[in-house]
């Protein structure tokens, strides 16, 4: 009996770390979006709750749902959620409104050094950490190996849109449904926008001045629209617009591209000949760059952060420490298989040669997210952070506006020109009513 | 050929199209649940392919179905129940006492169906909140019931009105009060539409995703959170979707199915005197 405690204690206190104690037996509601990843931690988080005694409540919400339904109840102090997924952009935001627990306090065994450093930056406000992340992504290009083979052409380690045009004309075949450039084309902040923002940091533009004017009729927009519409038109798969992540990931899969810049976090699946056709035939490099290779890929770190809100705060720190910890990615090396590892957090994950392995892109995506500097995401000074999208809540209105302005300059109802106008327009007015400059 | 039968046989085939337009995206729904999430995205679409399980298998691992239907039939159900409870009396007043603002009150109700529901979404919440209502299923039926009353009281005033008032009138002269008068004459003559509004208003509350949504986490969530619970920004997620879709509408498919006679029934009823 005596030994049974001992033990239990143990992997308690393990599974806590020192620095918490918490109650057993609670209940926590815990909300996420519905990703491979976090299907896998649906799946292994009842050897947490064995351990601790706690039980979790599985709220699987799709992203944008997800951001209305947990931003609800934040703002409103709520406390329906003890842990909610979170991104990146959210974070610093909900951070500095003081709706999420900071969490510096982990412990030593978590291992804060570990961490890739602009993953942890992205999900911090004045210094302070609001979310752990439990998986992050930038983006780089996937092209067809076999198709540059057969056409003699080399990929750089680093690309320029310039020569990802040139290859393009190349690698076209429309006769055989092969397109040379598939990017995103719906319309949407997390949709062509994340595509398009760091284009236009690669040629040299920005969202806004020091002063947080827009900037969306500089030459840099225009240049880097420009390039998207006519090569999307010339080389793209049709019906463009209609197409986000999932449909290039399966026109990709489905071997009708040669290059498609987008989430690291895609690789795995394009590499897994369970679910793609080019399984064998692709490979990894950078995102293009142009003028700069600032912000030329993008970044996103899924994260579990804890409301203000919530009663259960500490049983809650035991969770997203366990989720979010170096023993939890080995938990899914050897339960999952090491290519379905979370990736993209720790340093250790890719030092560790299993992972190596099973990951052939695993250096490429390290690179890609060591490169991604959120405080420096474009060639000239802007008074925001953020890559493909600006940390201010007003983004999300400003971002999709624009997006839906850029859709229809690709499905020719405007020019560029009169799309960046309207769209400059309706970005100043939100920044006057929003009180900007502040 | 007659022209009476060429008439039939051309409504017949009209007839049999409209139902095929209305049911085939139901269709290719069940259709996709059986397919592989590759061949769910898949460019031509494939109509025959070989079929699988396996999305069901999925489904039924990462959620507990039985809570989340037992969830939506309470809530239906108990909604439809406390709308009907409250919507008979007023239905009955507005059509055999009609006073001089009855039509415009009749009007009124109707406009608040006209505001998009994310308008109050803050005022309910906060209330929701205040009161502990946030994630049990008697919130739920409270915001059901509000939601639906415009409609069941418009259905059942509009079938009261087909009731010839003699009837009523000969039961007031045999001295019935009127609790009687509605209880056992006018319910029994109206069934058919009671019925028909009752099925209606279910099916508005199995439907209903963005209250649901809102308002629940856990405990109280109908199967409307499930199916959400299956949709994703990033990856395949097509085939799983449809089946979560498929078994999510089956009971009410199956209920309206078996209601369909009730149904008919009641949408025709007085509309020949």
């Amino acid at each position: 009996m005596q030994t049974g405690k001992v033990a239990l204690l143990f992997s308690v206190s393990w599974i806590a770390g020192t620095g918490l104690a918490f109650a057993q037996g609670q209940t926590l509601t815990i909300a996420t979006v519905n990703n491979a990843d976090m299907i896998i931690m649906q799946r292994l988080s009842p050897k947490w709750e064995q351990a601790t005694g706690n039980k979790l409540n599985w709220v699987v919400l799709e992203e944008n749902v997800l951001r209305q339904r947990a931003t609800t109840d934040i703002a409103t102090k709520g406390g329906q959620f003890d842990i909610i997924t979170i991104g990146s952009y959210e974070a610093p935001i909900w951070g500095k409104q003081n709706w999420l627990v900071t969490l510096d306090d982990l412990g030593a065994d978590y291992d804060y050094a570990d961490i890739i450093p602009s993953v942890k930056n992205g999900l911090s406000f004045n210094g302070k950490l609001y979310a752990v992340p439990f998986y992050a992504e930038s983006s780089f290009t996937f092209y067809r190996k076999d198709l540059f083979d057969q056409a003699g052409i080399k990929m750089p380690d680093k690309p320029t849109y310039d020569q990802i045009a040139e290859y393009a004309a190349k690698l076209t075949d429309k006769s055989k449904e092969q397109y040379g450039f598939c990017q995103r084309g719906k319309p949407g902040w997390g949709e062509n926008m994340a595509f398009i923002g760091p284009m236009v940091n690669a040629f040299g533009g920005r969202w806004f001045n020091e002063k947080w004017e827009p900037q969306l009729t500089t030459e840099p927009w225009k240049n880097a629209v420009n390039y998207y519409v006519k090569n999307m038109k010339d080389y793209g798969p049709p019906g463009a617009t209609a197409n986000g992540h999932n449909e290039n990931r399966a026109l990709f899969a489905t071997g009708h591209c040669a290059m498609w810049v987008d989430a690291t976090s895609a690789a795995g699946y394009i590499y897994n000949p369970k679910e793609s056709q080019v399984a064998d035939k692709t490979a990894f490099t950078a995102a293009p760059m142009q003028v700069t290779s600032n912000g030329s890929g993008w970044f996103w770190a899924w994260s579990l952060g804890i409301p203000a809100s919530s009663k259960k705060t500490d049983a809650a720190k035991s969770f997203v420490k366990w989720a979010t910890s170096k023993e939890y990615i080995t938990l899914v090396g050897s339960e999952a298989g090491w290519v379905a590892a979370p990736p993209g957090t720790r340093k250790s994950t890719y030092d560790n040669p299993e992972y190596q392995k099973a990951a052939p892109f695993a250096k490429v995506v390290y690179d890609s997210i060591v490169n991604a500097d959120l405080t420096k995401p474009t060639k000239d000074p802007v008074p925001y952070i953020g890559i493909q999208y600006v940390a201010i809540p007003e983004f999300q209105g400003i971002g999709t506006a624009v997006g839906q302005q850029i859709a229809a300059a690709l499905a020719g109802q405007s020019t560029v020109e009169q799309a960046l106008e309207t769209a400059q327009r309706s970005t100043e007015r939100t920044m006057k009513q929003a009180g900007y400059p502040k | 050929m007659h022209p009476k039968t060429r008439e039939r046989l051309v409504l017949t085939v009209v007839g049999w199209l409209a139902a095929g337009l209305i049911f085939f995206p139901i269709f290719w729904m069940i259709l996709t649940s059986f397919k592989t999430e590759v061949e769910a995205v898949a460019t031509p679409p494939q109509l025959f392919f070989t079929p699988t399980l396996e999305n069901y298998i999925t489904v039924r691992e990462r959620a507990d179905y039985v809570h989340f239907a037992i969830n939506s039939i309470v809530i239906s159900v108990g909604a439809t129940l406390l709308a009907t409870l409250i919507a008979v009396p007023a239905a009955y007043a507005m059509a055999f006492f009609p006073g001089k603002r009855t039509k415009d009150l009749l009007l009124w109700m109707l406009s608040t169906k006209m505001m998009p529901a994310v308008g109050v979404l803050i005022p309910i919440y906060l209330l929701f909140r205040d009161t502990g209502a946030i994630d049990t299923r008697w919130g739920l039926i409270v915001v059901y019931t509000l939601m639906n009353l415009p409609i069941v009281v418009w259905m059942l005033y509009t079938f009261f009105k087909e009731v010839p008032k003699d009837i009523l009138e000969a039961g007031r002269m045999d001295g019935a009060k009127p609790k009687q008068e509605v209880w056992m004459l006018l319910l029994p003559l109206s069934l058919p539409g009671i019925a028909s509004t009752a099925l209606l208003s279910i099916i508005l509350c199995w439907n209903e995703a963005f209250w649901s949504l809102n308002l629940t986490t856990s405990e109280a969530a109908p199967l409307t959170t499930f199916i959400a619970s299956f949709s994703a920004p990033e990856g395949l997620f097509w085939a799983k979707l449809s089946a979560a879709s498929t078994i999510a509408i089956a009971p009410i498919l199956v209920f309206g199915w078996m209601s369909q006679r009730q149904l008919v029934r009641g949408l025709t009823f007085g509309a020949v005197k």
